[in-house]
């Protein structure tokens, strides 16, 4: 049904294709015997376009409802999650805050539950975590951000297409490995070689480690943001006789601003949750220093530390998992929002 | 080889002024030039040599353009006079910006462009080896088909070029800034508002913009790849005017699909055509006049009466 209609306009198309490559004269031709057929009788009969537009298959609308549904439910599962991840943690920490109040948690400086006399100050475990976050995200952002100039800027596109999947191979690396990597790799040689009485656990090794480990969320976003430069300015730099380095310094970088923030706050928030290196790496020990050649624990490792001991559920200590982790949370959460207000209030018109 | 044409031309734009109508508007443009409120490049016309013997600015000699294996360009010998606006014409896709762009060695930033052949400017070979490429961009300006300012005010803007070699003082600036921009008759309209982003002006004023970040790092030669395309008619008006002033002191060469914008800005006119291979030859180069009222090639007259289509 509305077969012959259609067949039809698409062999009318075919001749006005045909009749047009064949130059103006052939054209023009071809357009006259068109118009006098079309004159002779209506080109649409109203019954042939009611049945064609009022027919509509019950069975597609069906499975139009039905895709709908799905791909609804697909999103509804991680917004459902993330709920219900808020509702507990806050649950549980509500519990938390009966025994412990919330000036204590948050100014607190020391961290002793499991210890008599119980402090329940979380700065320790807030330092041990902006300490390690710090190290990392100062390896990171500058050799991430070279990393994706010479990559977008530099390099010929044969060996950027070797080389970025290398790169986010080595985001695919299991954290464990890195732990372990930092434990009895690089701690021993920067025992070797720089501080010679560094105790084993430290938070400049894991904190090296984690900023190589997240070098490639921050290339790799970097570039990203850098390729969607357009050409046009680039060109416009070149053509003044900007060198290379210029136009990647000058135009570029200050032109990708907004997505390499983007990509630092999301690096840094990945350091900041970051938790099996620092369990390994890091020690386990709350101590709140700068000193980054000290035993500290993060946040992340104290949770772990709890959660695999034989704490009984029901007491204070139980519940203080659910308060670092609300915290954590919050501060994370705090990162995204920073870096999507950035993104909009520094993003370039180009 | 009309075959080709007319194929690769199918659907591509199509200019139907006949060749009468064509002189005539060369005729009428030069007149209201002279009636319009820029007569000074009318009377300062008596200032310059005839074009016959201006010193030579650009020159090919048997240049041929490869993308990779393919020939985009094809034996181009050509000689561009000094002062002078050249205009460039053909069918889309006949190598017409890539011949612009390699005037500047724009064509370095793709990867596989092989120039041979000789090209030089005032008879310096500009692709040798110890050719100083941001030397030559600064020497031989451009002018893009979409204005693109860069994301920065409209002083910046401006200042950029002269900063990037070496121009620190801020008094300078400023009067390099109020120099470029009243030559590209766009002063008056941002004196006020030069902190204002470069991009936030409208398409003609952008394209001044990008004239006058071209004025500022004091070239000799300003290549324009259609640069009124992305432009309304007043616009472009504005431009052309422009383009003739600065073509008494700068050799401008601009790729034009516009033949009417051909006839009425530019003294030498250079034709190109695709060939079967579709590699870009130069057909036919000389006065603009002769070029639109008594071309010597049978192709160049098909283009310019619009058979081609």
């Amino acid at each position: 049904m509305g077969g012959y209609e259609r067949g039809n306009f698409n062999s009318r198309l075919i001749l006005m294709g045909h009749s047009y490559a064949r130059g103006p004269s052939a054209n023009w031709e071809g357009l006259h015997s068109l118009t006098e057929a079309s004159f002779t009788a209506p080109r649409v009969s109203r019954e042939d376009l009611e049945k064609r537009l009022l027919s509509g298959s019950r069975a597609e609308r069906g499975t139009e409802t039905a895709i709908h549904l799905l791909l609804l439910g697909a999103t509804v599962i991680s917004i459902a999650t993330t709920l219900g991840i808020v509702f507990v943690l806050v649950n549980e920490s509500f519990r938390f805050f009966q025994d412990v109040s919330i000036i204590e948690f948050l100014t607190g400086t020391v961290w002793t539950p499991r210890f008599q006399p119980s402090l329940f100050g979380v700065l320790p475990l807030v330092a041990g975590t902006v300490l390690v976050a710090t190290i990392a995200i100062l390896v990171a952002a500058p050799v991430g951000l070279f990393t994706a100039i010479f990559l977008s800027e530099y390099a010929p596109d044969r060996f950027r297409r070797i080389v970025k999947p290398m790169l986010e191979i080595l985001a695919g690396i299991p954290t464990v490995v890195y732990g372990y990597f930092a434990l009895t790799f690089v701690t021993p040689l920067l025992q070797q070689y720089i501080f010679p009485d560094m105790i084993i656990f430290n938070a400049l090794s894991a904190g090296l480690v984690m900023g190589v480990m997240i070098i490639p969320i921050v290339s790799s976003l970097t570039e990203d943001a850098m390729l969607a430069v357009p050409r046009s300015l680039r060109e416009a730099a070149y053509a003044l006789g900007a060198t290379r380095f210029e136009v990647a310094t000058r135009v570029v970088t200050p032109a990708a601003l907004s997505g390499i923030v983007a990509a630092i706050i999301l690096g840094l928030s990945r350091a900041i949750g970051e938790t099996m290196l620092v369990t390994i790496a890091a020690g386990a020990t709350p101590r709140l220093t700068i000193d980054p050649r000290e035993s500290i624990q993060t946040m992340t490792a104290y949770i772990v530390q709890v959660g695999f001991g034989e704490t009984p559920q029901g007491t204070t200590i139980y519940y203080t998992i659910f308060a670092v982790a609300l915290l954590l949370f919050v501060m994370t959460l705090a990162m995204n929002i920073l870096g999507q207000w950035v993104v909009r209030r520094w993003r370039q018109a180009y | 080889m009309t075959k080709g044409i007319s194929e690769s031309h199918a659907g591509g734009e199509t200019q139907r002024t006949s060749i009468m109508t064509t002189v005539a508007n060369l005729e009428a443009s030069q007149d209201s030039y002279e009636s319009s409120d820029t007569a000074a490049p009318t009377e300062r016309v008596s200032d310059r040599l005839p074009v016959a013997e201006r010193p030579i600015s650009l020159s090919t000699r048997n240049m041929s353009l490869y993308y990779g294996e393919f020939r985009a360009l094809k034996d181009i010998s050509v000689e561009i006079p000094e002062r002078t606006v050249t205009a460039i014409i053909g069918a889309s896709g006949c190598g017409k910006s890539t011949l612009l762009r390699s005037f500047n060695r724009m064509n370095d930033l793709i990867p596989g462009v092989r120039v041979e052949g000789t090209m030089e400017m005032s008879g310096v070979p500009i692709y040798d080896r110890r050719v100083d490429v941001t030397e030559l961009r600064r020497a031989v300006g451009m002018v893009f088909q979409r204005p693109n300012p860069l994301p920065m005010s409209i002083y910046e803007n401006i200042a950029y070029g002269p900063r990037r070699h070496g121009v620190r003082n801020r008094a300078e600036l400023d009067e390099i800034v109020e120099r470029c921009l009243t030559q590209a008759a766009l002063w008056d309209e941002v004196k006020d508002k030069l902190k204002q982003q470069g991009n936030e002006l409208s398409g003609g004023q952008q394209q001044r913009l990008c004239i006058a970040r071209t004025l500022a790092v004091e070239p000799d030669v300003i290549l324009m790849d259609e640069p009124c395309s992305a432009l309304d008619p007043a616009s472009t008006l504005r431009i052309e005017e422009l383009m003739q002033e600065l073509g008494h002191e700068y050799t401008i060469l601009v790729v034009t699909h516009n033949m009417q914008q051909a006839a009425r800005v530019s003294e030498m006119t250079a034709f190109m055509n695709m060939e079967e291979d579709r590699a870009g030859v130069l057909v036919e180069f000389g006065p603009t006049t002769e070029i639109f009222t008594t071309p010597k090639e049978k192709t160049t007259e098909d283009y310019i009466t619009g058979r081609f289509s």
